[in-house]
């Protein structure tokens, strides 16, 4: 089963709050931790994402593309990064998302993987 | 040279048990499941190359440790506690062998622990010693997976911060212990068997869970328990009409009905067997009693030739060990058919007038029925509505309907 663990964390907060030394050990963990799934297998891809303020919001309403600077929601945990996992079941999907040592600092959101449904017919 | 290995074969096989040990071995569940993860890989990578070993459940016991000392190791550049982990784990002795039969007994006695909440407890027992997936277990119990995932997650940090025993209780506790680990099995039996609500599918593979459980345990546990051979030989023969009652539309058939060529003879002996074992000692319990029970209806060749002087009495014993109304119920269902319905309804009357009884759907519907044996047409229908409006599972709701459509129909008496 695949599940999605979305990693939300007030990056302003937190790193404002570590020092050098910690943030180094906290990237050190981070990227550990993914070369550990990968060895386990559960591991799909994992990846962080730059703030908040690079992102660029994009809609199309009457075939018109219109866009804004981010972020969406203006909730103090962002989006800061994913790992696409394959575990047994939820428990084992959140076992795993405990072990993000970004946990520690903000939120894990697990969520299984939709299977859109495939019609005949489509290209 | 070397046999095709199916890995999924040995996971089935194997997993729970090797997992008990790794829980034992490691003292915790994540770390355990984590290990037993990395044990299976290193067995998919190795075995088709190396050849499958001669005895496959140590080596993935072994493997899952060392791989846990390992990831310690590796987590012990940044983490101190990981590193005292680590250190304590090598200084371990590996496992004992005859140890390892008992794990799975430890494992069922800390998932049923009375310090697990008790809708805790059911989940836990399937997930960690049956296999079954999270989201499995969710649609068998009709819950949202994110639901029964929280429940494990809360169960598991309870026993981790009480932190609750591994063991096998010593004899004085055991049977209180046993109690909790049983009650849950037949909880896990009753939602496969009757489900209380909703439809049926995936709901018959709860109650050949909890068979497996039951047989699990009479095997593993050193002394031979009567409560135990008694909620297994229960089960076996309730089971065994699982395939009879209900019709090819999924309505209920009651027992006296049902084609009992249906039957399944092999778990009817089998249950029947341990009956007679249980009815030969001295002590008997409140489980072997209702095993006796269904074991007299088990071996009527016919409805007719069903003992109910044999079954009123031994409801008679089952009152001693447990004086419920509930018991009281099918106690006066059993005089109604050996005395006749006028017996049978004044019992029942009796029962109602405690009022114990009346949000359950069973004794207006056996109350119901022993008015229309007796021609009371009216009281009979209002006992089928209040039993209607009570009752939420779509079989039996149809069951209750078409009863009250033969009450209507003034020409269709049944016997």
């Amino acid at each position: 089963m695949l599940y999605i663990c979305l990693v939300h964390f007030d990056d302003k907060e937190v790193f404002s709050r570590l020092s050098d030394a910690e943030k180094r050990e906290l990237d050190i963990a981070s990227t550990g931790y993914d070369r550990e799934l990968e060895r386990s297998g559960n591991l799909v891809r994992a990846q962080a994402l730059q703030g908040p303020e690079s992102a660029v919001l994009v809609r199309v309403r009457d075939g018109k593309i219109s866009t804004t600077d981010g972020p969406f929601l203006e909730t103090k945990e962002q989006l800061g990064g994913f790992i696409l996992i394959e575990a047994r079941d939820l428990n084992d999907a959140i076992r795993i998302a405990g072990g993000i040592p970004l946990a520690q600092h903000g939120t894990i959101e697990v969520r299984p993987i939709h299977r859109v449904p495939q019609y005949d017919g489509a290209a | 040279m070397t046999r095709p290995i199916d890995i999924d074969a040995v996971w089935r096989t194997e997993s729970r048990r090797v997992l008990a040990t790794l829980i034992r071995l490691l003292r915790d569940f994540d770390r355990a499941e984590e290990a037993l993860n990395d044990a299976f890989l290193a067995a998919a990578e190795q075995w088709p190359r190396d050849g499958m070993p001669a005895n496959p459940r140590a080596w993935l016991v072994s493997a899952g440790r060392f791989k846990a000392i390992d990831r310690l190791r590796r987590k012990a550049r940044f983490d101190v506690v990981a590193a005292e982990l680590a250190l304590e784990e090598e200084a371990q002795m590996p496992p004992e062998a005859e140890s390892i039969a008992d794990d799975q007994l430890r494992l069922i006695f800390v998932c049923c622990h009375p310090e697990v909440p008790a809708d805790a407890r059911i989940a836990m027992t399937l997930r960690e010693t049956c296999g079954l997936m999270t989201e499995e277990i969710a649609a068998a119990f009709l819950a949202k997976p994110t639901a029964i995932a929280q429940r494990i997650v809360r169960a598991k940090t309870r026993i981790r911060e009480l932190q609750l025993p591994y063991e096998v209780p010593e004899p004085e506790q055991l049977s209180e212990r046993l109690d909790a680990v049983l009650r849950t099995i037949y909880l896990i039996f009753n939602e496969g068997y009757a489900a209380s609500h909703g439809d049926t599918l995936l709901r018959a593979d709860l109650a050949a869970e909890a068979i497996r459980l039951g047989r699990l345990l009479v095997a593993l546990l050193p002394d031979p328990d009567s409560e135990v051979e008694g909620l297994l030989s229960l089960m076996l023969l309730q089971h065994s009409r699982r395939d009879a009652r209900t019709d090819a539309a999924g309505d209920l058939v009651l027992i006296a009905d049902q084609d009992r060529r249906l039957w399944d003879r092999a778990e009817i002996a089998e249950g029947v067997t341990l009956v007679n074992r249980l009815m030969a000692r001295p002590e008997l319990t409140a489980y072997g009693i209702e095993a006796a029970i269904a074991a007299q209806h088990a071996i009527a060749a016919a409805p007719e030739a069903t003992n109910w002087a044999e079954i009123v009495r031994l409801y008679d014993l089952l009152l001693r060990a447990d004086a419920s109304p509930i018991v009281m119920l099918n106690r006066a269902v059993a005089i109604a058919m050996r005395d006749g319905p006028e017996v049978g309804l004044s019992e029942m009357e009796a029962i109602r007038e405690r009022g114990a009884l009346s949000a359950f759907r069973y004794l207006h519907a056996a109350r119901a029925d022993l008015l229309r044996q007796l021609g009371r047409t009216e009281e009979a229908r209002a006992a089928y509505v209040a039993a209607l409006e009570l009752t939420h599972q779509a079989a039996e709701r149809r069951f209750i309907e078409g009863r009250l459509a033969e009450l209507s129909a003034p020409s269709t008496p049944r016997p």
